[in-house]
């Protein structure tokens, strides 16, 4: 993961902002969801190949916050925000579900092949930075970047 | 996403297609087991499957175990760049065997 500069704190400047979607957390939106993402990436200057990981991450960041967060309930809100930063790609994702503890969050290890557990793996491992927080508002906010140079 | 399977009793192709994820992976899994449950060699044709995540590949972990257990065996072929990247990503690709195309499987299987 890149050591660089922290991420801008705070509401994000609205000239940065791509856009902003209010979700219902429901499998089915997620294909959407995917769409609004790539497009988005591909604006801020990712290759293809990295707008693609970058959608993966961020289907797997809703699956988590569907099944894990509202048990897949499907009643709960996300609110996905989508910004361009000088050298990147911002991705929030706010959520009202109960807080999360982040030392909690764990992948498999990849040699212990079974079925699950892989999500979190594959936001880590394709975006450059991946930071949960309590969301101000309540919840939970999930943050994640990418560099438009693809160093992950 | 859609799915079809054919084949002979002991051997089964499975042709996945469309984007595999979690609104569509409990089709999926029952495809597949379907498939370990019927055949002793399980293909499947990934050509047309454009998205995969990962409870798509769940389902492909869990066929593939499952048909270990029962002595049966499963590969993939025509995989696309997207999913192998995703294969790749979780170090899978080695785990699977994996195809161009299904006359290269087959003639793998000898």
């Amino acid at each position: 993961m890149s050591e660089a500069a922290p991420l801008p704190a705070g509401d994000l400047e609205l000239t940065r902002v791509l856009l902003e979607v209010r979700f219902c957390a429901r499998v089915d939106r997620i294909k959407l969801i995917r769409r609004v993402v790539e497009a988005s990436a591909l604006m801020c200057d990712l290759a293809s190949e990295h707008a693609r990981d970058v959608v993966l991450a961020v289907d797997e960041a809703c699956q988590n916050i569907i099944v894990h967060g509202y048990k897949s309930q499907g009643g709960g809100e996300i609110v996905l925000t989508l910004a361009s930063l000088d050298d990147g790609l911002l991705v929030e994702l706010r959520d009202q579900a109960p807080r999360i503890d982040p030392a909690r969050i764990q992948h498999r290890a990849l040699h212990d092949v079974k079925p699950g557990k892989l999500g979190c793996y594959f936001m880590s491992a394709i975006m450059d930075r991946v930071e949960y927080l309590p969301d101000p508002g309540g919840g939970n906010l999930l943050r994640m970047y990418k560099r438009k140079d693809g160093s992950s | 996403m859609t799915e079809s399977e054919n084949g002979t009793a002991s051997r089964r192709v499975v042709h996945l297609a469309g984007e595999i994820d979690l609104e569509h992976a409990p089709q999926i899994r029952k495809v597949l087991l379907g498939a370990v449950d019927q055949g002793r060699w399980i293909l499947v044709d990934m050509a047309e499957v454009s998205y995969i995540d990962s409870s798509g590949i769940a389902c492909l972990i869990e066929a593939l175990q499952e048909a270990r257990k029962k002595d049966a065996d499963l590969a993939l072929f025509a995989v696309n760049p997207q999913a192998l990247r995703v294969l790749e990503l979780a170090r899978l690709d080695t785990v699977f065997a994996i195809h161009p195309d299904l006359t290269s499987a087959v003639q793998a299987k000898g």
